[in-house]
């Protein structure tokens, strides 16, 4: 196989270091972004490093639980995520990410690239994307009552009340991110954002903590089938988990104290630019 | 309005042993695949790496009794292998953590779902889809 490939040989400590760096960067921007690590960590061991796909998205998942957890830890104390709503979405989440991560074996890597790269393209539009907050306290549906999803969060201005809506709507469209995430061995934040926020007009901080909370649970449902398969390698995945948590940390005590619209935009071009090159070398049969 | 606060404190204490939990869990499993890296430059560094192709033989830790047979030679990937486990129980912990303490408050539809999800990720677990 070494013949046909443009990448060359690399030692272990080569290579280790190599990903290690990639992954910190991922992990600095994924978090100043809002991006997460994982969408950029696996263009950078496909498209930089020749490394197979699947061991790619193997990698991504165990840093996704990795900083999910770590930034959930913080954000639970704080008394901002609604745990209630978490652990309701997770049943959708848990369920399609396994459905995700036993399926993406059958599908061609060319597809999955192709599909990565739309992903990774849509995120990074709604990165930049104006939010809007259309949260309210009116009142909701039977559904949000009966499963008790309606909630407060602490603001300056003491607890603030938030009604919860369309309940059903927001299931299913988590159940799509559950898939994609275990379709790509991604957190599929973006998505969990439309469900919250634009579906269920949650508010953002509780709709941000909330879907942090859930993305450790569901990554572990589908990090179960890819153990199961091979597809974490030790090698890939320490550099990789250490890296990017590494990086996410660092970027969440940066956050505070710098304005990242700037950022966002430059880093949205970026993303841009690794969508098409992923979907370009799928389309070509190349990845 | 009486009721509501109530709840609200049972919840704030859930809250934060859940967040102890979490960092615990990340903190542990990152210390462990740490050490393992390490054991593995130690003594794997100037291997070639070649993961052009997907290969599900190749890893060898395909399941749980296998990675805690290969513990025992101390072997770097081994070790880095096991701290991972760790890592993907972290939130399998959170969600027993939180069915107790659903059950502690009465909350019975929650202590129900938590269990399905629970059931959901050990169905996962027992390994029968992957063929």
């Amino acid at each position: 196989m070494f013949g046909d490939s443009i990448f060359v040989p690399m030692s272990v400590l080569l290579f280790t270091i190599i990903v290690l760096l990639g992954a910190f960067v991922a992990g600095l921007v994924g978090s100043l972004t809002g991006l997460g690590g994982g969408v950029i960590i696996i263009p950078l061991l496909t498209l930089v490093l020749g490394v197979d796909i699947h061991y790619a998205i193997g990698a991504s998942i165990i840093s996704v639980i990795a900083t999910s957890s770590g930034s959930a830890a913080a954000y639970v104390k704080e008394g901002i995520t609604n745990i209630r709503i978490g652990m309701f979405l997770e049943i959708a989440t848990t369920i399609s990410a396994i459905i995700g991560a036993v399926i993406t074996v059958f599908i061609n890597p060319s597809y999955i690239a192709v599909i990565f790269g739309i992903i990774l393209l849509f995120s990074a539009a709604m990165m930049v994307r104006k939010k809007v907050d259309h949260s309210d306290n009116d009142t909701s549906g039977k559904l949000a009552v009966f499963f008790k999803l309606n909630g407060a969060y602490p603001t300056e201005n003491g607890m603030k009340n938030y009604a919860v809506h369309n309940v059903i709507g927001g299931f299913l469209m988590m159940f799509i991110a559950g898939i994609i995430s275990g379709l790509l061995g991604i957190g599929s934040g973006a998505l969990k954002v439309i469900a919250m926020d634009n579906i269920m007009r949650i508010p953002f901080k509780v709709s941000t903590t909330t879907s942090n909370f859930m993305m450790g649970v569901t990554a572990a449902a589908s990090a179960v089938v890819y153990l199961h398969r091979g597809q974490i390698d030790p090698g890939i995945a320490m550099p990789v988990a250490l890296g990017v948590l590494t990086g996410a940390t660092v970027g969440s005590k940066i956050l505070v104290k710098t304005k990242t619209d700037k950022l966002k935009v430059i880093f949205a071009v970026v993303v841009a630019f690794l969508a098409l090159q992923m979907i370009y070398n799928g389309v070509t049969g190349k990845l | 309005m009486s009721k509501e606060n109530k709840n609200f404190f049972a919840d704030r204490d859930i809250q934060i042993i859940l967040g102890t939990l979490l960092r615990v869990g990340v903190i542990a499993s990152m210390s462990v695949v740490f050490i393992g890296g390490l054991v593995y430059l130690a003594f794997n560094h100037s291997e070639v790496v070649n993961y052009s192709q997907f290969d599900s033989a190749k890893s060898g830790f395909s399941t749980i009794s296998e990675i805690f047979i290969e513990l025992g030679d101390l072997k770097g990937s081994a070790i880095i292998q096991f701290g991972i486990l760790l890592l993907i129980f972290t939130p399998i912990m959170r969600v027993v953590f939180s069915i107790f303490s659903f059950l502690i408050e009465r909350d019975y539809l929650y202590v129900l779902i938590g269990a399905f999800v629970l059931c959901v990720i050990l169905f996962s677990l027992s390994n029968k889809l992957v063929g």
